[in-house]
């Protein structure tokens, strides 16, 4: 609903009145950035030496390379992963066998539901890596990977199958009619078209696991957060750095957004995205024919 | 078990932390998110600009980054909360507690006002322009008409927000509140022979927690389900 | 005075967990030179970890890269420096291997993953301020111990707090996944977790806590890097007994790391290290301790 049908066309009683909601209400937010600008200017905080370091070459150097780039390798490392987790699960979940459905069903609810730091840490100290990765950051590296990919693939599960129960009923009645087998019909007929309508979710999903990479602080995996606690460890630039770090995160999820909006209105059209039962919700009666 | 059973009680206040932050975050961003949305679909522009500003900056924003700033950004500038010291029962409510509730509100009210935006987005045009015809104002409205359904509608994502942030609550571990996530790495620390064990039970009892949150947002969706 | 810091944030920026030094709390040097000893045939039994070891002239020791004093990796050198990394150098020269060389791979073992990086053999050894306790011999080796420490409190220096006795009911800062939380909670403190030592320290110097507390050595070290603004105080009030970690597949191990410790103790090959790196923080060279005896194979 427009937010324009919520108020008539206001007369000129009530713009006279808005002007002043207006001019009161931007008073009140200048005052508040003043406040916080003179806040910030006592502290000393616009001085040069606090700013140095993220103007030094080195630094920008270490924010984007150790920082930036490996947090998005991270987050897109475990969307790939998480996609393929989602695409088995959603199935699974979809399947007419009760022994496939329900434990699809548990794995899908159990990672939906524990925390991703819980199973960073979980994958970081407990998943014995086969032949021995010979580094420890390598080691932080694939533990944020792992509990993204989990996280994130449950996630995808749910909208994997919300989007093939999405697809039309007659394309799946169809394509029995003219003969085609269970897995001909989940491969060929309603994936192909429940990618078309899933794919502004899953974008948005990067943005979930680009945030949540940031959780790899708490086990040194490097990343953006982590570079950032180095340097503001170092030079005692707390506020400085933040706002660096939430600049850099802010920039990139709006790009991702701005392109999961785009997808959205070329693929799906104006209709409304898909949407996905919570965790432990209840699931639409629906199921495959 | 044997292990998490022994230090029962230390478990139990970890939880016990966690749920407050639960609360005490969950109530402040319902209360500010509400006022959020309304800004944001109300009739002044400016309010409605800044409105859509704090969300899209809050919402591309991780949450640790967030908390991180409340926490040691914020005492640069004076900003220690050290008026807060409240004892509830064991429950010590101090200032690096504050600073995380502070942190997960900022956050959290971003999505609720996502979530009641989609509520009111949810409402029936006809329902607006029938209350607008009998010559309510925007308040009337909003708070006759409209909210009173885009409640209902924005139950289940609302439900969704909160538990997400149930599960967030995990990150004031690492910044300063002894909740369930540091004291499950403590006794991990302490007991490295049950890892494993210890681990499942505080993933399962996170896992009862969730469902039990869904279960009643989904009871109450039900009960408030419009005929 | 600048560019030391950011000589030293420059390296710690490669490193996960930080710690930018301008103190000079053991990361001014590249700590003793230890040389190789020559291996005898049949100094170690056939079959052994160590024969193992001494043949293939490589070995990987984990060890801690954010305690200035005891395992710290700084800008200025590939290795780190510390007293475990000393007491590392001693038993890797026993082996026959230079301890310079790149023949030894420093591995970053965090307090969480010392035990699994043991057991799944990514280390030969753990010297990582890993103090000895009885659950810990459940899934590991350990022996020693080379040092005792005990936890202490770290407050800012115009405080009057004179130890953990006046600490009850007030908020100190320890490191998640380390015993020193659990002993501040016994003390009648209430606990403030964070995940490196150097944010406790942020927190005392901004007054969001009072205090912190862990190991005394690493204390010294973070007051070291604070002068002034930083102090150690009162009595030691739990004992940490640091230790070498080894995997239990290879029990024979411990004689030997016991014998190298106990020459060292001797030939003051100990005292040097420990003068060299935590004698930097103001610490008195303590007597050697009693070794544990190795349990019967």
């Amino acid at each position: 609903m427009a937010a324009a049908v919520l108020f008539d066309a206001p007369g000129p009683k009530t713009v006279r009145r808005h002007r002043i909601y207006t001019l009161v209400a931007s008073l009140s937010l200048l005052a508040v950035l003043a406040f916080i600008a003179l806040r910030l200017q006592q502290t000393g905080q616009f001085a040069y030496v606090k700013w140095e370091p993220l103007l030094t070459p080195k630094y920008i150097e270490a924010l984007l390379v150790d920082g930036l780039l490996k947090t998005l390798q991270m987050a897109f490392t475990s969307i790939i992963f998480a996609v393929v987790f989602g695409v088995v699960f959603g199935v699974g979940k979809l399947s007419e066998h009760a022994w496939v459905r329900w434990p699809c069903w548990a794995v899908v609810e159990f990672f939906r539901a524990v925390p991703v730091l819980l199973m960073m840490i979980f994958f970081f100290y407990e998943v014995k890596v086969a032949g021995g990765v010979s580094n420890g950051t390598t080691g932080a590296y694939w533990s944020v990977v792992a509990a993204l990919t989990v996280y994130n693939g449950a996630v995808l599960a749910e909208v994997f199958r919300a989007g093939v129960l999405a697809v039309p009923r007659g394309q799946a009645e169809a394509a029995y009619a003219i003969g085609m087998r269970k897995t001909q019909v989940m491969s060929l007929i309603l994936l192909p078209q429940a990618v078309k309508i899933m794919l502004p979710a899953i974008i948005s999903q990067c943005v979930v696991a680009l945030k949540d990479t940031s959780l790899g602080y708490a086990i040194g995996a490097i990343g953006l957060s982590t570079v950032g606690r180095s340097i503001y460890n170092g030079f005692q630039n707390q506020i400085q750095t933040v706002f660096v770090m939430a600049l850099l995160y802010i920039v990139v999820n709006y790009l991702l957004t701005l392109v999961a909006t785009w997808v959205q209105h070329k693929l799906v059209g104006q209709r409304k995205p898909l949407e996905v039962g919570m965790v432990g919700g209840p699931t639409p009666d629906r199921t495959l024919v | 078990m044997d292990v998490v059973l022994d230090n029962a009680s230390a478990v139990a206040l970890a939880f016990g932390y966690t749920l407050s932050l639960f609360v005490v975050a969950g109530v402040l961003s319902g209360i500010f998110g509400t006022l959020l949305a309304a800004m944001r679909v109300g009739p002044v522009a400016v309010l409605s600009r800044a409105a859509a500003i704090y969300v899209t900056l809050v919402r591309n924003t991780p949450l640790l980054i967030v908390i991180i700033f409340f926490r040691f950004a914020g005492p640069k500038i004076g900003l220690t909360w050290s008026f807060v010291d409240i004892s509830i029962g064991d429950l010590n409510l101090n200032n690096l507690y504050a600073a995380c509730v502070v942190g997960l509100t900022v956050y959290t009210t971003a999505f609720v006002c996502e979530a009641l935006r989609s509520g009111v987005n949810a409402v029936d045009l006809g329902q607006a322009e029938a209350a607008r015809a009998i010559g309510l104002p925007f308040s009337g409205v909003m708070r006759e008409v409209v909210l009173p359904q885009a409640m209902r509608a924005s139950v289940p994502p609302l439900a969704s927000v909160q538990i997400a942030m149930l599960k967030n609550t995990t990150v004031c571990g690492v910044l300063g509140v002894l909740e369930a996530f540091a004291r499950m790495k403590g006794l991990t620390n302490d007991y490295a022979s049950s890892r494993t064990e210890i681990f499942v039970a505080f993933a399962l009892i996170f896992v009862v927690l969730v469902e039990v949150l869904s279960f009643a947002s989904a009871r109450l969706e039900r009960r408030w389900r419009v005929a | 005075m600048r560019h030391t810091r950011i000589k030293a944030a420059i390296a710690v920026l490669g490193l996960s967990l930080s710690l930018a030094a301008c103190g000079d709390a053991g990361s001014d040097d590249e700590g003793r030179d230890v040389e190789a000893e020559e291996v005898e045939e049949g100094k170690f039994e056939e079959g052994t970890k160590m024969a193992e070891l001494a043949e293939a002239g490589k070995i990987t020791i984990g060890v801690k890269y954010d305690q200035p004093g005891l395992g710290f990796k700084d800008a200025s050198s590939d290795v780190p420096t510390g007293f475990d990394v000393e007491v590392a150098k001693l038993l890797v020269a026993d082996l026959g291997i230079d301890p310079a060389s790149d023949s030894v791979t420093w591995e970053e073992t965090i307090s969480d993953n010392r035990e699994p990086y043991l057991e799944e053999g990514r280390v030969d050894l753990v010297l990582a301020s890993y103090s000895i306790t009885d659950e810990r011999r459940k899934v590991v080796g350990q022996t020693g111990p080379y040092f005792v420490t005990g936890q202490q409190v770290l407050v800012k220096a115009d405080s009057d707090i004179a130890g953990i006795e006046d600490l009850k009911g007030k908020t100190v800062c320890s490191v998640t996944g380390s015993t020193s939380l659990e002993n501040v909670e016994a003390a009648g403190a209430k606990g403030a977790p964070a995940d490196t030592y150097s944010q406790c320290a942020e927190d005392v110097l901004n007054g969001t806590v009072e205090a912190m507390s862990t190991d005394g050595s690493i204390l010294l070290g973070l007051a070291a890097q604070n002068e002034g603004e930083l102090k150690v105080v009162g009595d030691e009030f739990s004992e940490e007994r640091i230790g070498v970690g080894y995997s239990l597949e290879t029990p024979e191990m411990c004689d030997w790391i016991n014998g190298v410790l106990e020459e060292s103790f001797e030939d003051g090959s100990w005292a040097e290290a420990f003068e060299l790196t935590l004698g930097g923080s103001g610490a008195e060279t303590p007597e050697p301790p009693a070794l544990d005896p190795c349990p019967a194979a």
